[in-house]
């Protein structure tokens, strides 16, 4: 199937040109690391990426994982991958050296993250959800939790998984009606949850669930749901898995995409119940996971970008080797070559390279709020990202994915090109970790409404710098796009402002333009990095620089300007739509559907 | 036993190259450079060696600038030990490499020299010969096997009519072929642990070594373009244009 080419010197570019990753590494007080460090790391896991991970990708689509007797056999080939991932430290990449790990700045985890994502992204989900039940322990769990299970997970010896859903309880977790009842110095977890990502499989000896349970005195509602950690085999005095807990994948899915990817149902004390320890305080298990959610829901725009981002890859392929029409001459003309195809080549491209430096920003967002004891703004700046980040980049790879199979033609319709594939499997991207719908909402009202739009207002002046540094450069191309970025800033002004003034009074207002101001922002955003891709670009061309070389450079300024002449107006669009406030939305009944 | 393992720093095998527009030589302005492959197989067996308990230490040598140090780090980030470096402006010819080698390979006492058996750049395959001259110490070329038992090296070698294996009294030159192994992925921590590894600098003076020239590049060209080929309707015409046109037979 298709080939994948890292984009080594692309993240490159953006951790050293945009995020000033030196610089970042000195506000974190990491000696030693720098660009060339991280450079070396991204040229190894483009190597492991490329030559291990993504050659598997259309066998783990092909071979789904196997349930049988309550338990997940994952797709042929992944144990070992995932022996070589976990062998060669990767999953220690990000996490404290206090348990075994790197601790290495997030922005260079999520760069490496793009290229386990692109490559076989039904596989690279289960690491993903083990940093995530680190991440869970790390800030919530007692020490003595942390001793026995951290270094376990951190070393990749172990998995973790998330436990939320539950058949009653999506979106709404409200809902959540599994039971912990105090048995001695543990819980007995009883209930079933459903679509547990990489929920068994053989890969490990222990699995380490996370579930959300309700206490026997627990308030009803989102405030009465407890944390736990339930492990697949209960620890023996050793620290080492023991007993089998009472705990089983009672089934799998069959699902559109991501057949790689064993989803799960898990039933929790069928019989005896299953052996469970609370995690920090009862009863905050809805906040303790709000914690993790940044990470969680970025990673998930990363998926977007990575799953784009070969679809792209395999698109240029296709378009070069596909012949169809014959020049004037009556040579036989690649497709590449006619202007539409290269619309959307360059639509794919321009967008990828956009979502690569908001992902890589908005992740670096986090390490700039630690570098900086946490401060409130750093943190509002963090938080605004991260559902632009999975909104915007996951609606986005729909889009993109679905172009490679629209260059493929005919052929992209038939399984056997593999550009089908990476179609299906970006589709659970706007629906898992949170619908495109509680991003919107998450983005509007959380993040924007309930500070009165400050965070976002500190987002638009550092736009509207950037807009004024374009046009007060004397590159022609920088002088068009800061006009057209600034008319774009000041179409997010007039938006916020609409909102802050007309949301109080309108019941379902915010809900009625959420998902359109969600877009508008992604496009705006993802402007804002290309508008400082375009200046970078400038400065290293007027330097005479010999590190990314000219036709590098000409390619990211070509690929800015289509941008802000064909992706950029997608604001404006979107922006408009919302401060219309579309009347028919309120007006059509519900019963006239 | 010591392994010394020349390391050189070549254009990366997935890039095209392209000649300088005055044909003076390859164009490596703003091009990936990476650890020659047979270098990269050469550090892969020393590595191999140590595990085994058969070698106490790896040692990388590189010849070249400052800019070397990227090919460096990778050895010891794929896990030699230490590193030497070199220090010379211009990529010199294998004859003073070869005599820079045989100099660090005295002074380090090295066991065995485990080399790549050409770089893929200029493709001289002389260094490993020239090193072995030098020294007046056996060599194994082209190898695809190779075993240390007591104070020899069993050597199994690649030969156009199949395989020899040679014994040779250690010290000794080994250049290693594409199948000798598979080069491993680098860990995480490697990468990590490389920039505190001990990389020492030298110089073709301090070594005694005189860097001189006797070769001189008058140009390079890229290859001629294939030309379209053409149908033939049968096979006598196909004798016809292979005996009157193209005179081969």
């Amino acid at each position: 199937m298709s080939q994948y080419q890292p984009p080594v010197l692309d993240a490159k570019f953006v951790l050293d040109q945009l995020i000033g990753f030196d610089g970042l590494c000195e506000k974190l007080q990491l000696e030693d690391i720098n660009i060339d460090l991280a450079d070396a790391v991204l040229e190894e896991a483009g190597k492991l990426s490329s030559e291990v991970f993504a050659p598997l990708n259309w066998d783990t689509d092909q071979n789904p994982a196997q349930w049988a007797d309550n338990a997940v056999t994952e797709s042929p080939g992944l144990k070992e991958a995932y022996q070589q991932f976990v062998d060669n430290g990767w999953s220690t990449l990000t996490a404290p050296e206090e348990f075994g790990g790197q601790n290495l700045p997030q922005v260079l985890g999520t760069a490496v993250s793009e290229m386990w994502q692109a490559s076989n992204m039904a596989f690279a989900l289960c690491p993903l959800l083990s940093i995530g039940s680190v991440e869970a322990l790390l800030a919530h769990g007692s020490d003595e939790l942390k001793a026995l299970y951290l270094p376990r997970l951190i070393a990749g010896e172990w998995t973790g998984t998330m436990n939320l859903t539950e058949p009653g309880a999506g979106s709404d977790l409200a809902a959540v009606s599994t039971t912990a009842t105090p048995d001695g110095d543990h819980y007995r977890i009883k209930g079933q949850k459903i679509f547990i990502t990489w929920g068994d499989h053989q890969m490990t000896p222990n699995i380490v669930h996370l579930v959300l349970a309700r206490l026997p005195d627990a308030p009803p509602g989102v405030k009465g749901i407890s944390l736990f950690i339930v492990p697949k085999f209960v620890l023996d005095e050793n620290g080492e898995p023991g007993e089998r807990n009472d705990v089983y994948p009672i089934s799998i899915e069959h699902k559109l995409g991501i057949h790689g990817s064993p989803t799960c149902t898990m039933a929790f004390g069928d019989n005896e119940g299953a052996i469970g320890y609370l995690v920090g305080e009862p009863h905050k298990g809805l906040p303790y996971m709000f914690t993790m959610m940044n990470h969680a829901r970025q990673g998930v725009g990363v998926q977007g970008l990575g799953i784009s981002d070969r679809a792209y890859q395999q698109a240029v392929q296709y378009a070069r080797e596909r012949v169809q029409g014959k020049n004037r001459d009556g040579s036989k003309k690649p497709i590449i070559e006619y202007p539409d195809v290269r619309r959307m080549l360059l639509t794919m491209r321009s967008g990828v390279e956009a979502m690569r430096a908001l992902a890589l920003e908005a992740s670096a967002a986090l390490d700039f709020a630690h570098a900086d004891n946490n401060s409130k703004e750093k943190y509002a700046r963090l938080e605004l990202f991260t559902p632009i980040v999975k909104g915007w980049m996951t609606e986005f790879a729909q889009e993109l994915t679905s172009l490679n199979i629209q260059v493929h033609g005919g052929m992209g319709y038939v399984e056997e090109t593999g550009a089908a594939q990476h179609f299906r499997d970006a589709r659970i991207l706007p629906i898992y970790e949170g619908t495109t719908a509680i991003q919107a909402l998450d983005l509007i009202g959380r993040k924007v409404l309930m500070d009165g739009g400050v965070a976002l207002e500190s987002l638009l002046n550092d736009m509207t710098a950037t807009a004024t540094e374009l046009s007060a450069s004397s590159n022609a191309d920088a002088q068009a796009f800061g006009a057209a970025f600034a008319q774009a800033v000041d179409k997010a002004r007039a938006a916020k402002e609409w909102l802050l003034t007309n949301a109080p009074s309108e019941k379902e207002l915010s809900q009625a333009v959420c998902f359109d101001m969600l877009m508008a922002m992604g496009y705006l955003c993802g402007g804002w990095m290309q508008g400082r891709t375009l200046l970078a670009v400038i400065a290293l061309t007027d330097a005479n620089d010999d590190v990314y070389g000219e036709e590098f450079l000409a390619k990211k300024r070509i690929s800015a300007m289509y941008y802000s002449q064909c992706l950029l107006p997608r604001a404006l669009h979107h922006f408009g739509v919302m401060v219309q406030n579309p009347q028919a939305l309120y007006e059509f009944a519900v019963d006239q559907f | 036993m010591k392994i010394l393992v020349p390391v050189k720093r070549v254009i990366d095998y997935n890039v095209k190259v392209r000649i300088k527009q005055d044909g003076s030589d390859v164009d490596l302005s703003n091009t990936k450079m990476s650890i020659n492959p047979f270098c990269e197989i050469a550090v892969e067996e020393a590595l191999r060696l140590r595990e085994a308990g058969t070698a106490s230490e790896v040692i990388a040598v590189c010849i070249g600038p400052k800019i070397v140090k990227e090919q460096i780090l990778a050895a010891l980030a794929m896990g030699a030990d230490r590193a030497i470096r070199i220090d010379v402006e211009e990529q010199p010819e294998p004859l003073v490499i070869a005599r820079l080698l045989a100099k660090v390979a005295e002074q380090e006492d090295a066991g065995l020299i485990m080399m790549g058996k050409q770089a893929i750049d200029s493709d001289n395959n002389q260094v490993g010969q020239m090193l072995a001259g030098i020294m007046g110490r056996p060599q194994g070329t082209f190898a695809s096997v190779v075993k240390i038992e007591g104070d020899e090296a069993l050597v199994t070698r690649e030969v156009d009519g199949g395989l020899q294996t040679v014994a040779l009294k250690l010290p000794a030159i080994v250049t290693a072929d594409l199948r000798l192994n598979e080069p491993r992925f680098t860990k995480l921590p490697d990468i990590m642990k490389a920039k505190r590894k001990p990389i020492a600098e030298t110089t073709a003076a301090d070594l005694g070594v005189e860097v001189t020239s006797t070769q001189q590049q008058l140009s390079v060209a890229a290859p001629a373009t294939r030309q379209a080929g053409i149908k033939v309707a049968s096979v006598d015409e196909l004798v016809d244009k292979l005996k009157n046109e193209a005179k081969v037979i």
